[in-house]
């Protein structure tokens, strides 16, 4: 008697035998989602003592959404002129409602989400989890940070203040020293010799149009490669031959993500509304440099190598060595799952390990010296 | 020994240097040549021409002394220094201000080489008390080289030149603050000291200000004199203007010349004029204006309305600034409040300034100005100290809303690790 009932309460409700609803069945008939259904029911996430660190690419993720939305509402009060900059973040500090605030997380979220991004390298770095056949996640990931850093580049000029001014005269000025195409670049970034209102309005395309389109991609590529293969498991637990627990992809995970997202939203309003974002004096070109210039945070480390080096090594200029060393850092960076044959055979690669925690150690000291010793840049 | 070697290796180089020295010209010249043969203090003139600027601009010792530079090369001195060739040879300390107007009072022949250059010095220096002393037979006053130097005269905008305006004060005081030279005349001795500790002196001398007057832009340079009473406001006007003009206007303009009082210098001295402040004003303390206005009288309450004006406007400007500052410190755009803070500081300056009028009426109006100002940006720092507490009472409330959130997403997720374990 309750069979006969039934299939009318179901033509009711709009759900087929199945119990998928018209709507899924409207959406099956023009793509067909099972097999993500199927994915994300099927996928499940190691658990050993170094699980926390999956956590970390789901906390940039949650600072690069944050990035987006408050960007697109500075957009809406933002001028990108020499002569209306500076004015227009002010009238979004002093006028508009909330503007304080949204200004405020999107610079502190600029600098969480970067400093959330170099973590979760550095520990997808130790756990090797670059290793066949994540190799491409590896390497639109560190693409995603030196990304990010052109995106810091270019937002700290935005404000037309006077230490990102002169930073900004700083930076792009050590780009010249490349030999043949260093004074190419510095005219590129700076849309003529001198860092200007032009400057600005090209760095500003640069920080709103092409960063983000390049940027869109690469993190697209960077989740699905996630999405498709999952979590690496550390070495030395695939060595072991132990099974290791596993944890439901959903809901046990993503609940997790969830709840460290809500934890970071906790830390980003707390910055904000205790210590606004400062916005400091207009630029004026005119005007002697102040003392107290320095980069972002995350250039510091660079900027203080570039100090330490003698004006001439051998008969190379030590500066161009700098940068160069930087370059081939970089290069040698994003080929590290290539480079690295050891943890590619899962054998274990004790010098990677190694070069990774003097690579660390180097720039956590240098970033330090740069700030608790007293100096100028 | 060593003084020995020094004057030696001075004259081999200046011997070195005589053919160039007379090259300058383009002219064979025996002064030079025999000048220096002779050595010791008839050396001396032509050490000092190397950087002189008669020499740098062409002229020889004979566009001075006359005579004839081509003749004596053979040694014979006579014929150089000949009267009937126009030799003057030294002129008396009488004579001087005359040897050096037969150029410089010429227009004709100043214009050839700066055709800006005045040429009433000696028209200005008989008006002088110098130059009066020296008609009279005073050989001591200052002459032309006092001042300028002989055989070594820097232009006036050389750093090393006498009367370059840092320069000035030490060099007027090389004879006017000198006890045992200036003993003959009864004028005091110590304005060099006075003027070197006052605000005018420490600008110039301290700071290198060169905006800041010397002696000259009192005095005078040329036509140097002691400015008498009734014209020390037109003095110091020249570059205190408004609070000159106000003072013109000023009932203290009528009653310091009935009393032959010095003007300006009444209340601020002369060369020890010290940075005015608020203290001189009222009947405090320091006041000045109780040295002549008695209690009771009109000007002694006027003082006291005038400083409580400068004082209100101060204590209103203090509270906003601290105020705003705390509103700073708190992370605040208060931009807007410092402007107007800045904006009250120059109500201030003028308030000060209108001080010289003694128009009650006016100086209330700047004060005003300037108190608005100050309750303007004491209300933007009130404002955002209260948008400060908002914004701590939002972030509270966002964070309670937070944690509450997060403890359920916990329970859920507990909750969740019953009904899906760990596989």
């Amino acid at each position: 008697m309750a069979e006969v009932t039934q299939e009318p309460q179901r033509a009711q409700a709009g759900v087929n035998e199945a119990g998928e609803s018209k709507l899924k069945l409207w959406l099956k008939d023009r793509y067909d989602f099972s097999a993500l259904g199927y994915l994300i029911k099927k996928k499940e996430v190691p658990q050993h003592r170094h699980s926390i660190w999956y956590y970390l690419g789901g906390i940039t993720l949650f600072f690069f959404i944050i990035q987006v939305v408050t960007g697109i509402m500075l957009l809406l009060y933002y001028r990108p002129t020499a002569e209306a900059a500076f004015e227009s973040v002010q009238f979004i500090m002093t006028e508009v409602k909330f503007g304080w605030l949204i200004r405020s997380l999107h610079s502190w979220s600029a600098n969480l989400m970067i400093g959330a991004a170099f973590v979760h390298m550095f520990s997808v770095f130790f756990m090797k989890a670059y290793r066949r056949p994540r190799e491409l996640t590896w390497v639109s990931g560190v693409l995603l940070l030196f990304l990010s850093l052109g995106f810091g580049f270019s937002g700290y000029l935005l404000p037309w203040n006077e230490l990102a001014y002169f930073a900004t005269k700083v930076g792009t000025e050590i780009v010249a020293v490349v030999p043949f195409v260093g004074d190419f670049f510095l005219k590129f970034l700076r849309g003529g010799e001198d860092v200007t209102g032009a400057t600005l309005t090209r760095l500003f395309g640069f920080h709103v149009a092409v960063l983000p389109m390049i940027c869109t991609i690469l993190l697209m590529a960077h989740l699905l490669f996630v999405q498709k293969q999952g979590m690496s498991v550390p070495p030395q637990f695939e060595r072991n031959d132990t099974k290791l627990k596993a944890m439901p992809f959903f809901p046990n995970f993503l609940l997790r993500d969830l709840l460290g997202w809500i934890v970071a939203l906790a830390v980003l309003i707390a910055a904000a509304a205790i210590f606004p974002w400062e916005l400091g004096v207009k630029a004026d070109p005119f005007a002697p440099a102040p003392s107290g210039i320095k980069p972002e945070w995350f250039f510091v480390f660079m900027f203080q190598t570039l100090k330490y080096i003698p004006a001439k090594v051998l008969f190379i200029d030590g500066e161009l060595l700098g940068i160069l060393a930087f370059g081939v850092g970089g290069g040698l960076l994003v080929a590290v799952p290539f480079l690295d044959k050891n943890a590619r055979l899962g054998k274990s690669s004790k010098l990677f390990t190694i070069a990774g925690i003097v690579v660390l150690i180097y720039m956590i000291a240098m970033t330090l010296v740069a700030y608790l010793l007293p100096q100028t840049f | 020994m060593q003084s020995n070697t020094a004057a030696f290796l001075m004259l081999t180089f200046w011997l070195a240097m005589a053919p160039a020295l007379s090259a300058q010209t383009g002219e064979v010249n025996s002064c030079v040549s025999c000048h220096l043969e002779e050595g010791e203090e008839l050396a001396v003139p032509v050490e000092g021409m190397r950087n002189d600027v008669h020499a740098q601009n062409g002229l020889s010792c004979a566009d001075c002394h006359g005579g004839d530079p081509k003749a004596g090369l053979d040694g014979d001195m006579d014929a150089a220094m000949d009267p009937d060739k126009g030799y003057i040879g030294v002129p008396s300390r009488k004579d001087i201000p005359t040897f050096c107007a037969r150029c410089h009072s010429n227009t004709a022949y100043m214009r050839k080489f700066n055709p800006r250059v005045a040429s009433n010095q000696l028209e200005r220096y008989k008006t002088s008390i110098h130059g009066k002393r020296l008609i009279n037979g005073d050989e001591k006053v200052a002459t032309c080289v006092d001042c300028h130097g002989v055989h070594g005269i820097r232009a006036s905008n050389d750093a090393l030149s006498l009367i370059y305006p840092t320069n000035v004060p030490s060099t007027c005081g090389r004879c006017h603050a000198d006890a045992e030279y200036m003993a003959d005349y009864d004028i005091p001795i110590n304005q060099l000291t006075s003027y070197t500790k006052s605000v005018h002196g420490v600008a110039l001398l301290d700071r290198g200000d060169l905006g800041a007057p010397a002696c000259n832009d009192c005095h005078g340079n040329h036509g140097a004199a002691p400015p008498g009473a009734p014209s020390i406001a037109f003095i110091c006007g020249q570059c205190h203007l408004n609070n000159s003009e106000l003072f013109f206007k000023s009932p203290h303009r009528v009653a310091y010349e009935e009393n032959d009082f010095p003007e300006c210098e009444t209340c601020h001295d002369y060369h020890d004029i010290q940075h005015p402040s608020d203290e001189m004003l009222g009947v405090g303390e320091n006041s000045i204006c109780i040295e002549c206005h008695e209690e009771d009288s009109k000007g002694y309450a006027t003082a006291i309305a005038m400083r409580n004006q400068i004082e209100f406007l101060k204590s209103k400007m203090s509270t906003a600034d601290s105020l705003v500052a705390l509103a700073e410190r708190a992370g605040m755009e208060v931009s807007d409040a410092l402007y107007q803070l800045n904006d009250a500081d120059d109500a201030l300056v003028k308030a000060r300034t209108q001080i010289h009028s003694l128009d009650l009426d006016n100086i209330v109006n700047v004060t005003n100005e300037g108190v608005t100002l100050a309750d303007a940006a004491l209300l933007a720092g009130t404002n955002a100290l209260s948008e400060v507490q908002f914004r701590r009472k939002g972030l509270a409330v966002s964070l309670v809303f937070l944690l509450i959130l997060a403890v359920g997403l916990y329970l859920k997720i507990k909750e969740i690790d019953i009904k899906h374990p760990l596989r």
